[in-house]
């Protein structure tokens, strides 16, 4: 670890605050990331200095804001290892990015006879656009299970693929619930093996703001990043997709900008990326996230993984050794993510992060979007504490001693 | 706002030892299943009615938080031996206390009263509302001659 967290912490302001006299213990990054002051003032600059619409003035600021606006895309490019800049394209979130594909790829190529491999620990964005494109258009959807160690059971995905039907795979770099590192090559891979045709899409919400991240090297046709977990703002995410497969691509949302000519009778696309944003896109946001690479790559990704790999391991083996307290995810910190589930023997999740909330500390309890993985540990909620570059061991003496309390609390 | 006021010590009771808590009741009248998919609670009631028109006896079972674990215990306390108008307007008290009203039935709602505090609470409102409103759903289930309904909360 190269860079001292007590001198991070002062760079967010929300990590200053105080509940009822006590620090704030943020737990709940895999949520929602905190923002860093000059991500803040990179925001601030577009609304005091450069407040205009981009891709059409002609006048100075909107010009320099469409420039700032582009090269906020070049650097997510080169912040995710995208093949190219023009395939970065602008969205909401992973969830809007996994629509696209949904509308403008899956449901004009997949049919009866095909079908759509996810797993059981997709985040419902990167489930439910598949889910409903197969009812509509009538493939197959199959779900790679998860083994006893929270891992996905890649000999069970082999005979999932083994009739070669499987012409698209989806599937999350990084499982918001267990925290587990998905093995992307080796089940890339296989699935390539298995049908040279197929086509990847990868969920790296949970990837991209902790572990270095190469999605060219990744061999993945579409991936899909939210900035507001990796220290940016929130409103705006990008689907990073191969240039060809793009171009190919009929667009997803049609109306203002992403044209190149509309008559009466005749409308002619854009090119990719700017085929895929419809209307004016989130600006400021985009020059936050710009900001948002340049700090965590002062930081160094290598050095961020590495900080919550020592860290995760800390706190999971901690978790481990609390009485009543169960994990659910890999023990061996190398597999995974700082997103760390659990539960506590005779307290219900939603007590526990009220009992938590008056120590100061915020976690998340619930389901965390991910139902179909929630049946599979046959479990209706869980709490969750999740760790980013900001939280350091003195995050977990409160954790414990707000699951401690809240045992006694419910149980005497 | 402090925890001891969303947990009072009669909330806990009910929590750690639940009145009429049981997966089956010898010849129920209504079995109602409600669920709320974004907290993953869910509650089964069951009631049965008298000849004359009363609520004899009422179940709950299911998983949840404290909260809605201990509303439901009180819930059927309160409500045991009544009318089932009579029931439905305690149910209705009780919903309007959790909005913020003073209730009028202090007495009726016995240890429902203790749920008052949670009213300040907007995300655990629902929790205290599982119960009673699984109670509305089971008496209008009944009054419309069905023995059974299943209700999914979406917000």
């Amino acid at each position: 670890m190269s860079f001292d967290v007590a001198t991070l912490r002062k760079e967010f302001p929300t990590l200053q605050q105080e509940v009822d006299g006590r620090r704030l213990v943020y737990l709940d990054s895999a949520a929602s990331s905190q923002t860093p002051r000059r991500v803040l003032d990179a925001m601030d600059e577009y609304y005091e200095h450069l407040r205009a619409n981009v891709e059409r003035g002609v006048y100075r600021i909107s010009e320099q804001a469409t420039a700032r606006y582009e090269r906020a895309r070049t650097r997510l490019a080169d912040f995710v290892g995208a093949p190219s800049p023009d395939g970065v394209v602008f969205t909401k979130n992973v969830t809007e990015a996994m629509n696209l594909v949904a509308y403008s790829w899956v449901r004009r190529q997949l049919g009866p006879g095909d079908a759509l491999l996810t797993t059981e620990m997709e985040h419902h964005a990167n489930f439910v656009p598949w889910w409903h494109a197969a009812q509509e258009v009538g493939f197959e959807l199959r779900s790679i299970p998860i083994t006893d160690a929270f891992e996905l059971d890649l000999d069970a995905a082999r005979e999932l693929m083994a009739d070669g039907n499987v012409r698209f795979l989806a599937v999350t770099h990084v499982s918001n619930v267990l925290g587990t590192i998905n093995p992307l090559e080796d089940l890339i891979a296989m699935a390539r093996e298995a049908n040279p045709e197929v086509v990847v899409t990868v969920d790296g919400a949970q990837a991209v703001p902790h572990l270095p991240v190469d999605v060219a090297g990744l061999d993945c046709d579409f991936y899909g990043v939210t900035v507001h977990k990796m220290c940016g703002p929130t409103g705006l995410g990008a689907l990073i997709a191969k240039p060809e497969q793009l171009e190919a691509m009929p667009p997803f949302l049609t109306g203002g900008s992403m044209i190149l000519d509309v008559s009466l009778d005749q409308v002619t696309w854009n090119h990719a990326p700017h085929r895929f944003e419809a209307g004016t896109p989130p600006i400021a946001e985009a020059f936050g996230l710009e900001a948002a690479c340049d700090f965590l790559d002062e930081l160094g990704m290598a050095n961020v993984r590495a900080h919550e790999e020592a860290l995760v391991g800390t706190f999971v083996e901690a978790l481990t050794a609390a009485e009543g307290v169960t994990v659910y995810g890999p023990t061996d910190p190398s597999k995974r993510s700082g997103a760390i589930s659990f539960a506590v023997d005779g307290v219900h999740p939603h007590d526990l992060g009220a009992m938590l909330d008056g120590y100061g500390v915020c976690i998340r309890v619930g389901h965390h979007c991910a139902k179909p993985l929630m049946r599979t540990l046959g479990v209706n909620a869980t709490a969750r504490a999740s760790l980013y570059l900001y939280n350091d061991t003195d995050d977990l003496a409160p954790l414990l001693d707000g699951i401690a309390e809240a045992r006694s609390f419910f149980a005497r | 706002m402090s925890m001891e006021d969303l947990y009072q010590e009669i909330i806990l009771d009910h929590y750690r030892k639940p009145h009429n808590r049981a997966p089956t009741l010898d010849d129920e009248d209504v079995h109602v299943h409600h669920s709320n998919p974004l907290c993953g609670d869910e509650m089964d009631l069951r009631i049965r009615v008298d000849d004359d028109g009363t609520l004899d006896q009422v179940v709950f079972d299911g998983e949840g938080c404290s909260i809605s674990q201990a509303s439901a215990s009180a819930m059927t306390i309160a409500v045991a031996g009544r009318e089932l108008k009579d029931a439905l307007e305690l149910a209705e008290d009780f919903r309007l206390m959790m909005h913020g009203e003073e209730p009028t039935r202090l007495d009726d709602l016995q240890d429902g009263i203790a749920f008052q505090g949670v009213a300040r609470f907007p995300v655990r409102v629902k929790c205290a509302l599982l119960g009673w409103m699984a109670l509305r759903d089971a008496i209008e289930t009944y009054e419309r001659g069905a023995s059974a309904h299943s209700v999914t909360y979406d917000d």
